[in-house]
């Protein structure tokens, strides 16, 4: 009972950490219809800004949860200044180009942040220091969930939580909204769409940064090429829940976690990935509009 | 109008859905042979829908989709891909121009021969006497069509470059090389200045009363309708108000009320 | 003039923000130091003083370049000198005789090492008129390319530890056809997938085929791959390596030869046709009676036949494989070679292919830059050139007026 206890909680934590990058897609997707493939590095990225920062505040004597704020709140501002550029470089240009142009373009990008990281730091792992102690009160379940695992599960509801404050009752959201309803519609009564798209790149990079610096801290090392997998095993998580919609991108988050948890515990962990791919094929395949999505016609 | 005439469609009840949205609602129309025949209405009746569901696009909802090919068995068409509906021979033109953009205007007319032709991928990189006939003859054809829509000196272009007049003309043209016996146009004289309109009024007569090609025609260019049009059917949010000859449907009030008033004035 | 060069030194100081962390700051998270590298941040700020005024200048032709075609209504707005060199004979005749004079010395004159990175930059140019088929003629982005390669070169390399009689030349069909086989059965179940989806899915094809070569030990050697494959044999002559390499060479040449030879005639075909007008518009395409899935697939099979052809070959020159020659960043360089080379043209794609295998290698310098510089190389294509170095040259035919059938209808 406890294994499986261990297991749902692992599959919980990595799932909303999946969720949390997933929103970032589902979000650009449900805008532009761009793949954004580029976003896994921007998690990296978040994740690496996350690494110095706390090596250079530590060397310089700060400790506990200073570092852990700071990090944070770095990573996210870099994570989102690189998710603007992003956009500007990479995207924007293309906005009437035929549609696997931005796609090509994006994959473009993301070969050049890994490899720009790459270069600029190192091609090895580097330790990542855990930011979150162990706290006491947690002592009697440590061997079920971990004290990161629950800062991991509380961050993420918090951010998903505001996201959807965000997108509900303010201005800008209901401009995304309407962005995402019909753009040409959104230009017509006066949304400046490229702010809305924007803001949308801005929002998606800040919660990849947060994942990429929990993930960090939890697993206690990174490299240039992380971002590659959880890309791909977020962006499953966005196409399971249905992509474009915000809701969708936690369950399937969490859903994809938790089968991957528990596929590894229970049948071998040699073809995990295969099993996030293998998820990623059958929901194209079987049920593309995901599973709160709603199948529509394209227009003729 | 001795016998009666020969019917190549026969659309009855047809009804799409788009989630909560009846596009079209229980639909009747036939189209005979030699025959052309008018679907008006205003925007958003339903028009385009009922093509995509006649041309094997979108599945119907409900409804009966029977073809009688002359020299042909009679079939009942729901769900056909829309290529099998092409090889039976209703070919159609689209309301947002889809010409292959990047090819030359005489490649997209030969795309049109695709179902009419047989080489292989063997065939293809051995290219026999045999190969190199049929792509002979496809090229001719092509030559031929362009010829019959004034597009012979754009040849070699790509058809992104046309103007907008004459990317509807190609269009025209490649659903032709299909062979169809009954042409589809969706909209064919939308954004052509009146000049363009009056070749385009004589290219369609031509095609169906030369040709013997039957054409159903959506159209929002009421002169064009009146002129041309054996008959007409007339709908309205998704449903068909009325059917008739262009007299009768020039003194239906249905009509007057719900089209003829607002659609004079735009067109 | 001043605004401008406001605004330029504004975006550098923003990449010098940007790039702060990780171009100036390295920690040692072990040994708790710092290094703190100052120069970067002059180099980055110049670095983007210089790129912005060149994008912006770029950006503005690119402009003007579209309104101008839009304003001539047509007129083909530039011929690629490229392009011209191709279609007058009397520039090109030469142009080849003098390509195949080198191509024929080249063993000659250079040492067996350069030959080896030639056959290498030959496999590649094969790899990318085989994903030419697919992506840049059909316009079916696929992403796990590698997977046939992989499936061509594990194909020989099993089939001579089972079967050794068969031989090298038996191979060389049976692992395109495998790879073809392959493609078809993968491409089956994504037929109605839409583009971008597609491209998602062949990439988890091609990561998948990896993972499965890398843990299914007992059947392909796992992690450790499998060595001692033969050499392309010659009628049972033993061959110092010298040798076998210059064979090996020549054996490629005509791969690549055939491959031009098949590709260029299936473009201006029947098929070829189908192919494009499904990339342009598929609904299009199906609505003109062209069936898509044949198309598709057709498409997919024989992109796939010259991966897994080319990837017997791969196992030949190699000896040795294992499951990392087979990785996605393998599928990327492909694919940078296509979008380089400009989609659906044949010429673009071979010299694409030759510079950027050849380039890192003759280039040490440029070696460690290489992907990144691919990374940046389809971002820039996609936005100022997306029909590539050499634009794809459609067909033309003439009119015979006189012969044409009237009968119809
Ligand atoms: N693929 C689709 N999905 C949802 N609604 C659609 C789709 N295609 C058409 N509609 C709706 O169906 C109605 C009829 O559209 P259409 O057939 O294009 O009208 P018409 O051609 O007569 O102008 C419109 O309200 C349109 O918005
Ligand atoms: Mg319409």
């Amino acid at each position: 009972m406890d294994y499986f206890l261990e297991l749902f909680c692992s599959g919980l934590t990595r799932g909303s950490i999946y969720a949390l990058i997933a929103l970032g897609y589902t979000m650009v997707y449900g805008i532009i219809q761009l793949i954004n493939f580029a976003h896994g590095e921007i998690y990296m990225i978040g994740a690496f800004v996350a690494l110095i920062v706390a090596g250079v505040l530590t060397i310089y004597g700060f400790s506990g949860f200073s570092i852990l704020i700071l990090a944070m709140l770095i990573a996210m501002i870099y994570a989102a200044a690189y998710g603007y550029t992003l956009e500007k470089i990479a995207y924007q240009p293309l906005r009437n180009a035929p549609r696997l142009s931005p796609l090509i373009s994006a994959i473009g990008a993301s070969l050049f942040l890994q490899n720009y990281v790459l270069l600029a730091q190192t091609p090895d792992f580097l330790p990542f220091p855990q930011l979150v102690p162990d706290f006491a009160f947690m002592e009697p379940i440590a061997h079920i969930i971990g004290s990161s695992e629950l800062v991991i599960l509380v961050t993420s509801a918090i951010s998903m939580v505001a996201l959807t404050l965000l997108i509900k009752y303010t201005r800008m959201g209901k401009a995304m909204r309407a962005t995402q309803q019909d753009m040409v519609m959104a230009r017509l009564v006066g949304i400046n769409v490229d702010r809305v798209i924007s803001v949308t790149f801005i929002i998606g990079s800040v919660l990849a940064a947060i994942g990429g610096v929990l993930v960090g801290s939890y697993i206690g090392q990174i490299n240039f090429y992380i971002g590659f997998m959880a890309g791909v095993k977020a962006f499953t998580a966005a196409v399971l829940g249905g992509i474009g919609n915000i809701p969708g991108a936690a369950l399937g988050g969490l859903v994809l976690g938790l089968a991957e948890s528990m596929a590894a515990g229970y049948i071998s962990s040699a073809y995990e990935d295969v099993f996030a791919f293998g998820v990623l094929v059958l929901i194209l395949i079987l049920r593309p509009a995901g599973l709160l999505g709603k199948a529509v016609k394209q227009k003729v | 109008m001795a016998d009666a005439p020969r019917k190549l469609l026969e659309v009855r009840e047809l009804t799409m859905d788009f989630g909560g949205l009846r596009a079209v609602d229980s639909v009747t129309l036939e189209v005979c042979e030699n025959e052309i025949v008018a679907l008006i209405g205003p925007n958003g009746a339903g028009k385009t829908t009922f093509f995509n569901c006649v041309t094997g696009i979108y599945k119907p909802t409900r409804g009966e989709i029977m073809v009688h090919p002359p020299g042909g068995q009679s079939r009942k068409i729901n769900g056909f891909k829309p290529n099998r509906v092409t090889e039976m021979g209703m070919a159609r033109t689209f309301q947002n121009i889809r010409l292959f953009q990047n090819m030359t205007v005489l490649e997209n007319v030969m795309i049109g021969r695709h179902c009419r032709t047989r080489t292989s991928i063997l065939g293809a990189i051995m290219r026999s006497p045999g190969v190199t006939r049929e792509e002979r003859e496809t090229i001719d054809r092509a030559y031929a069509l362009l010829e019959k829509v004034g597009l012979v000196d754009f040849a070699d272009e790509f058809a992104k470059n046309l103007p907008y007049g004459a990317q509807r003309r190609l269009e025209i043209a490649r659903a032709m090389a299909t062979d169809p016996f009954l042409l589809l146009l969706d909209e064919p004289a939308a954004g052509m200045n009146p000049q363009e309109t009056r070749e385009l009024d004589e290219l369609i007569v031509r095609i169906g009363k030369e040709e013997g090609i039957a054409i159903l025609l959506i159209e929002h260019d009421m002169k064009l309708v009146m002129n041309i049009s054996d008959r007409i059917y007339v709908m309205e949010y998704g449903k068909k108000i009325a059917k008739g000859t262009p007299q009768e449907i020039r003194s239906n009030p249905k009509v007057i009320e719900a089209y003829l008033g607002e659609g004079e004035e735009d067109a | 003039m001043m605004a401008s060069m406001k605004r330029s030194i504004l975006v550098a100081l923003w990449f010098v923000f940007l790039t702060f962390p990780l171009m100036v700051v390295r920690v040692n998270t072990l040994k708790n130091t710092v290094e703190w590298r100052w120069l970067n941040m002059v180099w980055v700020f110049v670095g983007a003083f210089v790129l912005h005024n060149l994008w912006r200048w770029a950006l503005d032709k690119r402009q003007k370049s579209r309104k101008k075609a839009e304003l001539e209504d047509g007129a083909e707005a530039d011929l690629h000198i490229g392009q011209r060199l191709l279609q007058e004979p009397k520039l090109y005749r030469p142009f080849l005789l003098g390509l195949a004079v080198v191509a024929l010395l080249f063993p000659w004159v250079l040492d067996v090492y350069q030959v080896n990175i030639m056959v290498l930059a030959l496999i590649f140019v094969v790899l990318g008129l085989g994903l030419n088929i697919t992506v840049g003629l059909a316009g079916l982005l696929d992403l796990g390319y590698v997977a046939f390669f992989a499936v061509g070169a594990y194909s020989y390399a099993l089939i001579n530890q089972h079967f050794p009689a068969l031989g090298f030349w038996s191979c060389l069909p049976i692992g395109g056809l495998i790879g073809a086989f392959f493609g078809i059965v993968l491409g089956f179940p994504i037929l109605r997938l839409r583009g971008d989806y597609l491209a998602i899915v062949t990439l988890g094809f091609g990561s998948i085929a990896k993972i499965v070569i890398e843990n299914w030990e007992e059947f392909t050697s796992g992690a450790k791959g499998i060595a001692n494959i033969p050499r392309p044999g010659l009628f049972g002559i033993d061959m110092s390596i010298e040798g076998a390499t210059i064979y090996t060479y020549y054996l490629m040449v005509l791969m690549v030869l055939f491959t031009i030879f098949v590709t260029n005639r299936l473009k201006d075909s029947r098929i070829g046709r189908a192919w494009m007008a499904l990339r342009e518009d598929e609904i299009a395409c199906v609505a003109m009676g062209v069936d898509m899935a044949r198309t598709k697939l057709s498409a997919y099979a024989l992109g796939a036949f010259w991966a897994g052809a080319v990837g017997v070959m791969f196992a030949a020159r190699n000896t040795y494989i294992n499951p990392n020659s087979f990785t996605f960043m393998e599928s990327a360089i492909v694919l940078s070679i296509v979008v380089l080379g400009g989609m659906g043209s044949i010429v673009g794609v071979i010299i694409a292919a030759l510079v950027l295998i050849l380039m890192p290698e003759y280039l040490r310098a440029f070696a460690d830059y290489r992907m990144l510089v691919f990374g940046a190389v389809m971002v820039l294509m996609m936005i100022f050139r997306p029909q590539g170095l050499i634009a794809n040259v459609r067909k033309t035919y003439a009119y015979r007026r006189a012969e044409r059938g009237e009968n119809h209808g």
